[in-house]
């Protein structure tokens, strides 16, 4: 079985093979991350729910983004790539809000 | 082992380095790059929507717990499940490629499409539900008084839930095309340990279309969960 080695390395860190073991064990976070999700949401916290629901879903989708995207393992290039699009996301909301929260409705 | 199956490639699959490159390398590396460019629109995309769901939802708290429990939060849960093992069995495909394992390359890409056709399943029941429960945009929906004096803001809420639930299937059907041409190509051996950055750009898509659906799981279905699970 191939290790975590480049097998080919002719041609640097661009094929980076994780080993079997980190997949099933994002695969199992993620599922964890879905229970959680779910029972958190059974529970009233208030405006807790949100954040809650939010980080969870968050810490989710940095595992799927790092790991299965393999984003951990490229270049600061892709980082910032990936990074990027999340970035103007959280400006767009950010700013809304912070209009929508400083209006008398 | 992969070294005997790497032994019964056909001649010359190290892909070409066109002219404009240093090295195969710096050429894949703009592929991926030119992938997750395609991936910041879809995030833009998706944000525009997500952003428009935060503001109704700060305005309207109590319609979007109503309406928000009117789903199925079982069979969201279930296709978040269902999901999550098609992007594992995403990366496995693109793991057994960079291995070498062709047979392995193959049932992994039937797997994601079986998985990914069971959400689309999952959710064609689920649609079908909204729209006999008139809750469906249109004229169902503009007729249905369910929801009291919350009426009107739960109609929103239907309207958001849609269109984003929509836009994602989109992306799933999408998804089973780019999948059945990583089949055909599959079955010819296509991706190699040489070659696979193809495969690898039909992942990031695959896993993006999960990401989104991660977000749009809690935010959707689970809102009014606190005051009764089980709709």
């Amino acid at each position: 079985m191939a290790s975590g080695t480049d097998p080919h390395g002719s041609h640097g860190g661009e094929h980076h093979i994780l080993p079997l073991g980190v997949y099933w064990a994002v695969f199992l976070a993620l599922v964890v991350g879905t229970i959680l999700t779910v029972w958190s949401a059974t529970i009233d916290l208030g405006r807790l729910n949100v954040i809650v629901a939010l980080l969870i879903a968050s810490v989710k989708a940095a595992l799927v983004i790092l790991y299965f995207m393999h984003v951990k393992y490229s270049s600061r290039m892709v980082w910032i790539f990936a990074a990027a699009g999340f970035f103007w996301v959280a400006i767009m909301i950010l700013f809304t809000m912070a209009d929508f929260a400083s209006r008398s409705w | 082992m992969s070294a005997d199956h790497a032994h019964a490639l056909p001649a010359g699959v190290r892909p070409p380095t066109y002219h404009h490159f240093e090295d195969l390398a710096q050429q894949e590396e703009s592929e991926k790059l030119g992938m997750w460019a395609f991936l910041i629109t879809e995030v833009m995309f998706f944000g525009a929507l997500f952003t428009a769901y935060t503001v109704y939802r700060n305005l309207y708290p109590e319609a979007f717990m109503d309406a928000s429990s009117k789903l199925n939060w079982k069979l969201g849960a279930v296709n978040t499940l269902v999901l999550i093992v098609s992007s594992l069995t995403m990366a496995l495909a693109i793991r057994a490629a960079q291995t070498g394992k062709y047979s392995q390359v193959i049932w992994q890409t039937v797997a994601t499409m079986i998985f990914g056709a069971t959400f689309l399943v999952v959710k064609y029941f689920e649609y079908m539900h909204k729209y006999h429960d008139g809750l469906m945009p249109g004229p169902t929906l503009f007729f249905t008084d369910v929801f009291g004096e919350h009426t009107p803001q739960a109609r929103i809420f239907f309207s958001i839930y849609f269109a984003m639930t929509g836009l994602h299937a989109f992306h799933m059907v999408v998804g089973l095309g780019i999948l059945t041409w990583v089949l055909i190509k599959a079955r010819k051996r296509y991706f190699t340990p040489d070659r696979y950055l193809a495969l690898e750009n039909v992942g990031l898509y695959w896993h993006f279309v999960d990401l989104v659906w991660i977000f749009l799981f809690p935010m959707l279905y689970l809102l009014g969960a606190h005051y009764g699970l089980g709709h």
